[in-house]
Formats: structure tokens, C-alpha cells, sequence
């Protein structure tokens, strides 16, 4: 049986086959220039994937790194005491979340890292997860700890002050409002975004402890 | 005739316990505020956050200027938007506009009232009294009632007989 579709021809062929590869070929060199630009290169020595490295410090003192974490699938958050609304709506679903998981809830680790070290001490930020009834790990660090894990994770934070009249004032914190879901060796799995149905989270967080 | 004066004084003392239990809601001419309530907060955390349904049955617009409460050194008005991703909160200028026949949800998600310099925590259980100042109806004196930090709803709403 001949096939009835009409055959492109050679040439049309050897066209757009050509058209894919320079395509492919300016995707290659952009990406190149791009890397080369040092503002993108990652820093001489530091690994370059998504998410670490990092160290930060946990309410009781302990160092908790992308290494110590490393072993279990964690969900992690960026927030800060001062936020009423987003951050507890938040972090009271992972711990529902986490409970519908039954037994498998606690096969993932739940860190909250403050992206505000002007206001959250450790012991502030250990009574604040506390009030979530599940273990929440809750981290702070240096100024500049807490820069690198941002970067590392895509998180954008910005200090905004409540009254704009009062630039010295009182701040808020804009910030990324997304959960990252990092597998046991510290891969970025999925993302839960803020305003993403519970179902849907749920089925992440199944995926994550699977 | 005594029996019957006891009777009375016990019913009036009754719905007057009763009343606040019952009803959580608190009116003031054509306003109504429904179930107020605040989210627990942890020792040392200095804010914290509100939400109520205030309804205008008046026939005018209403605003909501301000608030005070004995356990904040300030309340504040807010909102909350998510930006692309990004939370984003901004205190409400030129407070917040009851339309006349509608009701103004203050819920998580988007506008709330924000205690600043918290006194002591906001303990699950209890009671806080704020005063919520309105352009037309003036001082209305609420409690919010406190839930756990992390409550989307206030918990009044989900037990009929509230």
C-alpha cells in the first residue's frame, strides 16, 4: 500500500533541517555568551545547581546545611514572623498536607528560612514554627548566608518600608511565596506555589516521598 | 409576682451571657461585623493579624479609618496581593470603603487589620478588644477572637447556633 500523503520534497527537507540545526546552533552560542558574562558565571569553586550550596542555623544553635539535609526529600519556604497572612497560611498547609499524608508525612522535612535577620532572632523563629504542631525546621543566618540561599533558590526579597513617608521605618519583606520540593540528594523535584489548589499539592508531596 | 420578676431578671441574665456567644457579630446603625477573628502568635511576636466581615446595611458608604487595640502599640490596615509569584503587603491608604447594601470580607489571601507592637502574644482562646474607627458609624468597639496561626476561617462560622 503507497503511502498517500505527499512527500516533501528532498529539498524542503534539507531546508528545514538545516533551519533546526542553525537554530539550535544560535540557542548553543547565546547561552555561551551568556555564561561567559561574568554577572551569570557562578563564582570560581561554588557548584553551580539549583538550591545550594548553603548553611544556615537552626533555633538551637546547630548548623543545617544542603549536606545535613541531604538523605530525606525536604519542602522548603522563604518567610518571616512579621507576615500575618501568607506565611502561617502556609506553613499550617504543609503540616495539614503532611498529615494526610498518614505514615509518609514524615518521611519529608518541612524548613522555613527567615528572609528577615533584621527582626527574627532563632529563638523567635523556633517558637514561631513551633506554632504549627508538626516539626518545621526553622532557619536564619548572616546577612550573607542568607543572600546565598536566596540566590540559590531564584527567591526575590525585597525590604519595603510599611510607610513610604518613613523610608527608616518599619519594613515589610516582598517575597517569593513558592514551596520547593528537593529530593533526598538535594535535586529540585517540583515547585507549590502559594496559590496552588491543596489536591494538587498533595499529589507533589506524594511524588516527593514515593 | 416575685416568682415572676425572678423568672425575668434570670431570662435577662441569661441573654445577656448569651448574647456575645451566640451572636460574635457586634452592630453599630446600618454596620454589622461578623466574627471577628486573629490568628495565635508565637512568645515575642510583635505582629500579628485580623479578620472580620464588616456589612453595611445603611444606605450610605461607609469607611474603615483606623483601629486600636489596648494590646498593640498600633493597628494598622492592610493588604495582601501575590505579585507573580511574590507576596506583596501594603498598608491601606485612605482606609478601606464599605459600600452601602455590600459586605467587605477581610480574609487571608487579602486585606487584613495588623497588630504592630504586640504586648503580649495572642493566645488561642481568648479575646482581644479592638476599636474600629468608621467615617459615618464612628467608634465600633469588636472582640476578635483568636484561632490557631494558621486558620483560614473563623471558627464560629462552622458550628451552626452561632
Amino acid at each position: 500500500m503507497p503511502d498517500t500523503k505527499p512527500a516533501a520534497p528532498r529539498g524542503l527537507v534539507t531546508l528545514r533541517a538545516f533551519l533546526w540545526i542553525a537554530v539550535a546552533l544560535v540557542t548553543i552560542m547565546g547561552l555561551i555568551a551568556w555564561l561567559g558574562d561574568s554577572r551569570h558565571a557562578p563564582p570560581a569553586g561554588v557548584a553551580s545547581r539549583f538550591g545550594g550550596p548553603f548553611a544556615l542555623t537552626a533555633p538551637d544553635g546547630t548548623t543545617i546545611s544542603d549536606k545535613t539535609l541531604a538523605g530525606k526529600p525536604y519542602a522548603i519556604f522563604f518567610g518571616f514572623t512579621r507576615c500575618p497572612d501568607m506565611c502561617p497560611t502556609n506553613l499550617a498547609r504543609m503540616a495539614r498536607l503532611r498529615q494526610k499524608l498518614g505514615a509518609d508525612g514524615m518521611k519529608f522535612a518541612i524548613v522555613f528560612v527567615s528572609v528577615d535577620p533584621g527582626h527574627d532572632s532563632r529563638d523567635g523563629i523556633g517558637k514561631y514554627v513551633a506554632l504549627f504542631n508538626t516539626p518545621i525546621i526553622g532557619l536564619t543566618g548572616t546577612p550573607a548566608q542568607l543572600a546565598g540561599i536566596q540566590k540559590g533558590f531564584g527567591v526575590y526579597v525585597k525590604r519595603v518600608p510599611l510607610d513610604a513617608a518613613k523610608p527608616d521605618g518599619d519594613y515589610t519583606i516582598d517575597h517569593t511565596a513558592a514551596t520547593y520540593l528537593m529530593t533526598a540528594d538535594g535535586t529540585l523535584q517540583s515547585i507549590i506555589a502559594h496559590e496552588e489548589a491543596d489536591e494538587m499539592a498533595l499529589a507533589k508531596l506524594k511524588r516527593l516521598v514515593g | 409576682m416575685t416568682r415572676s420578676l425572678l423568672f425575668r431578671t434570670a431570662l435577662l441574665l441569661l441573654a445577656a451571657a448569651s448574647a456575645p456567644l451566640l451572636a460574635h457579630s457586634f452592630k453599630s446603625g446600618g454596620l454589622t461585623i461578623d466574627h471577628p477573628w486573629a490568628r495565635e502568635t508565637a512568645q515575642g511576636q510583635v505582629v500579628g493579624g485580623g479578620f472580620m466581615d464588616i456589612r453595611n446595611a445603611g444606605k450610605a458608604d461607609d469607611r474603615l479609618l483606623s483601629a486600636t487595640s489596648p494590646v498593640a502599640a498600633e493597628v494598622q490596615l492592610h493588604t495582601m496581593t501575590m505579585d507573580n509569584g511574590v507576596m506583596r503587603m501594603r498598608q491601606v491608604k485612605d482606609g478601606i470603603v464599605i459600600p452601602a447594601g455590600q459586605t467587605v470580607s477581610l480574609k487571608p489571601g487579602g486585606l487584613h487589620i495588623m497588630f504592630m507592637g504586640l504586648k503580649r502574644p495572642l493566645a488561642k482562646g481568648t479575646k482581644v478588644p479592638v476599636s474600629l474607627r468608621f467615617q459615618r458609624a464612628g467608634a465600633v468597639k469588636v472582640q476578635f477572637a483568636v484561632q490557631q496561626a494558621g486558620a483560614m476561617n473563623p471558627a464560629a462560622k462552622n458550628h451552626a447556633g452561632h
